[in-house]
């Protein structure tokens, strides 16, 4: 019965991909009907420069988007530890809204705040040709730069909070002892407190990554000329999804799925190897 | 620790495999034939970079053998293509009027085009940078959207008609009647947007498909009504596999597509409905507000080369309106009834144009009342959801008002 439910609660999530991986071998673009086996479509993945530019795109955006929020994000978290109580309770209300917040007001609202930041850069540089200075600000920030600044910002609050909590299990007595052997500050959260909080930051950074290259809703508001993963592949829905879309996500599944794999087996060795050392 | 080796060594072999594509598409000659007298490198050196917006999957991309049109584009001219989709013309229309962002060349539909110019969002084109353009055929030009082809260089076009499986219909389709026949009942897919649900309907009825008052409306809104018992699904691109698998007997859909189902499945054929359809076309348009309009119509010139349009032609599946193209098909496309109808089927079609906005709200209304008339249920479902989510929160309540008396006892 429980192996049952269990095989039920997988397929439910398992399914879906499963399908899909059977049909980036079809034969024809049918989605209903399996015509024959084929690795054609894997082949047309590495010609197809479009599909290939928006992942790269979508990779590169995530990479940056995460380690620019995972910085800020556990700035601003042992910012928010050091305060009082109170304060402390409204800025972790005020940061946690954004997640409750709907996607597509974020969306709305950060591209309504770069058109206006657009028209005021483009002023600014009437105002500089005025004075007759010679300096110049870019005026097309549509692109890449508003999908770095709209991935940092929705990146943000799920980095605090999976800091938060790591900071504030962390003993402050620990710090302390380091300032008293005579560290400095800098040298106590490098050697001391950052140690302690690697695994939260790293699983920030990961969280952050993935909801990066998931995103659509606000990416479609703040994209500009620039077209990342998700998006290309809801442009394609007027005539079909093509296959090699199955091929791709197939891929990046098994990809993802290898990683986790491997560093849960290299995590487990290294559990392994801590408790034979704590026998010896 | 170990987490970090490993995302290390998954970044750099991103890196690498991002560095090896781009190596095997790298042979510089060229190949597509392309005039000589133009001048196609007058930009090489300017550093441009041109933004294109056209639908998904619709320009030869080097997949499935074909020609990646783009790639070519570049190699030859210098000129950078930025290429990017959209999935209807209302989200092409919200992305340019958002002014989020910047195109040069775009491929909206007829009714669209009439928008967009009435708004002056399009750009008069310069005929003397697109030679090309004069192998447009005749019967392309003078549409109601651009009467005086001012502002247009058509990339596709074609024709709705019903497409049909021959196993499950033995009569000859010939009118949209038969979309309405009550023999056919379940076996019937129909369009599941209200333009072009509404057309087909004005069409059987023998009315234009550009509705003027509320009283065309409400008679083809009736006659949706009913039709609605006979349908057995309102789709859109579903309409490819349902037809494709057996799932269903009869079903509108574009002509070009309908090749490529035929293609895929012979017992399936095509008609054009004697009452008359809608005709489309998707041409090339400039944005009024693109900076580089001399390289974006150099890309519309080359999208008109016999050689690239031919391409396009043959991986897209819809017809071309370049004379030389249609000239060197093969005789069994050229002289294609489905990709190529006669004139005087074509004389009785017709394109959408822009509706005032009441009468599209007006037309919205109808549909929504339509679909909804005898979907009961639906209505039902959601006091049934409410109820049960009272019931559940009153469950709730009631169990920890119940706990709490207990702990206190």
């Amino acid at each position: 019965m429980q192996k049952a439910y269990l095989c039920l609660i997988f397929s439910f999530f398992y399914l879906p991909i499963a399908v899909m991986a059977a049909f980036s071998f079809n034969e024809s673009k049918s989605r209903t009907v399996f015509t024959g086996f084929t690795f054609k479509w894997y082949v047309d993945l590495f010609h197809n420069q479009r599909i290939l530019d928006a992942l790269w795109l979508s990779l590169g955006l995530a990479v940056v988007a995460a380690t620019i929020a995972t910085i800020v994000g556990t700035m601003a978290a042992i910012g928010i530890n050091a305060m009082r109580k109170t304060p402390r309770a409204i800025i972790n209300n005020i940061s946690y809204l954004p997640v409750v917040n709907p996607e597509i007001i974020t969306g709305v609202s950060l591209m309504l705040l770069f058109v206006v930041g657009k028209q005021g850069l483009t002023n600014l540089n009437g105002w500089f040709s005025q004075m007759g200075w010679g300096i110049r600000v870019p005026e097309e920030i549509f692109g890449l730069p508003t999908l770095v600044i709209a991935h940092v910002t929705f990146c943000l609050p799920y980095v605090i909070f999976n800091v938060s909590p790591k900071l504030r299990q962390m003993d402050i007595r620990l710090y302390e002892a380091a300032l008293d052997l005579g560290c400095n500050p800098r040298q106590a959260f490098f050697k001391v407190v950052l140690p302690e909080i690697t695994p939260a930051v790293l699983s920030a950074f990961l969280i952050s990554l993935t909801y990066s290259i998931d995103d659509f809703i606000i990416s479609y508001f703040s994209s500009g000329n620039m077209q990342t993963l998700p998006i290309s592949i809801y442009s394609m829905t007027r005539r079909k999804v093509s296959p090699e879309v199955y091929a791709l996500s197939t891929v990046m599944f098994l990809v993802i799925l290898s990683i986790i794999l491997i560093t849960n087996a290299a995590d487990s060795r290294q559990y392994k190897k801590e408790q034979r050392g704590d026998k010896a | 620790m170990k987490l970090k080796k490993w995302l290390a060594a998954l970044l750099s072999a991103g890196m690498l495999l991002g560095l090896a594509v781009p190596a095997f598409a790298a042979q510089e000659e060229l190949l597509v034939d392309v005039s000589d007298d133009y001048d196609w490198t007058r930009f090489a050196n300017d550093n441009i970079t041109l933004n294109v917006y056209n639908w998904g999957q619709y320009i030869a991309d080097g997949t499935e053998g074909s020609i990646d049109v783009i790639q070519e584009f570049e190699k030859l001219t210098g000129i950078k293509v930025a290429y990017l989709n959209y999935d209807t013309n209302e989200s092409l229309y919200a992305k340019m009027s958002s002014g989020g962002a910047d195109f040069d060349v775009i491929v909206p539909s007829d009714y669209m085009i009439g928008k967009m110019v009435r708004e002056g969002m399009l750009a008069k084109l310069n005929y003397d940078n697109i030679p090309n353009a004069a192998g447009v055929g005749e019967q392309y030009l003078h549409q109601s959207y651009d009467p005086n082809d001012e502002y247009t260089v058509p990339y596709t076009w074609g024709v709705v008609g019903i497409i049909y499986n021959t196993t499950m219909v033995d009569e000859e389709v010939t009118s949209w009647d038969i979309m309405w026949d009550p023999y056919y009942t379940g076996e019937v897919l129909m369009f599941n947007n209200s333009r072009d649900a509404f057309a087909i309907a004005a069409k059987k009825l023998g009315m234009s498909l550009n509705p003027q008052t509320e009283e065309e409306i409400n008679i083809i809104a009736e006659e949706l009504k009913t039709q609605k018992m006979v349908v057995q699904a309102y789709v859109m691109d579903e309409i490819f596999d349902k037809m494709g698998g057996e799932e269903a007997a009869i079903a509108p859909y574009y002509a070009g597509d309908a090749i490529t189902m035929i293609a895929d499945n012979p017992n399936l054929a095509f008609a054009i409905p004697k009452e008359g359809t809608n005709y489309f076309v998707d041409a090339m348009c400039i944005p009024a507000s693109s900076k580089k309009k001399e390289a974006a119509e150099m890309f519309i010139n080359f999208m008109c080369e016999t050689e690239v349009a031919a391409a396009n032609c043959d991986f897209i599946g819809y017809s071309t309106p370049i004379q030389e193209v249609w000239e060197q098909l093969d005789d069994e496309i050229k002289y294609s009834p489905i990709a190529y109808p006669s004139a005087e089927v074509l004389k009785n079609t017709e394109t959408f144009e822009v509706l005032d906005d009441d009468i599209n709200q007006k037309m919205d209304q109808a549909w929504s009342m339509m679909k909804s008339y005898t979907e009961g249920g639906s209505g039902w479902m959601i006091l049934a959801f409410l109820i049960a989510a009272v019931a559940l929160n009153i469950f709730v309540l009631w169990r920890k008002y119940h706990k709490k008396k207990r702990d206190n006892y």
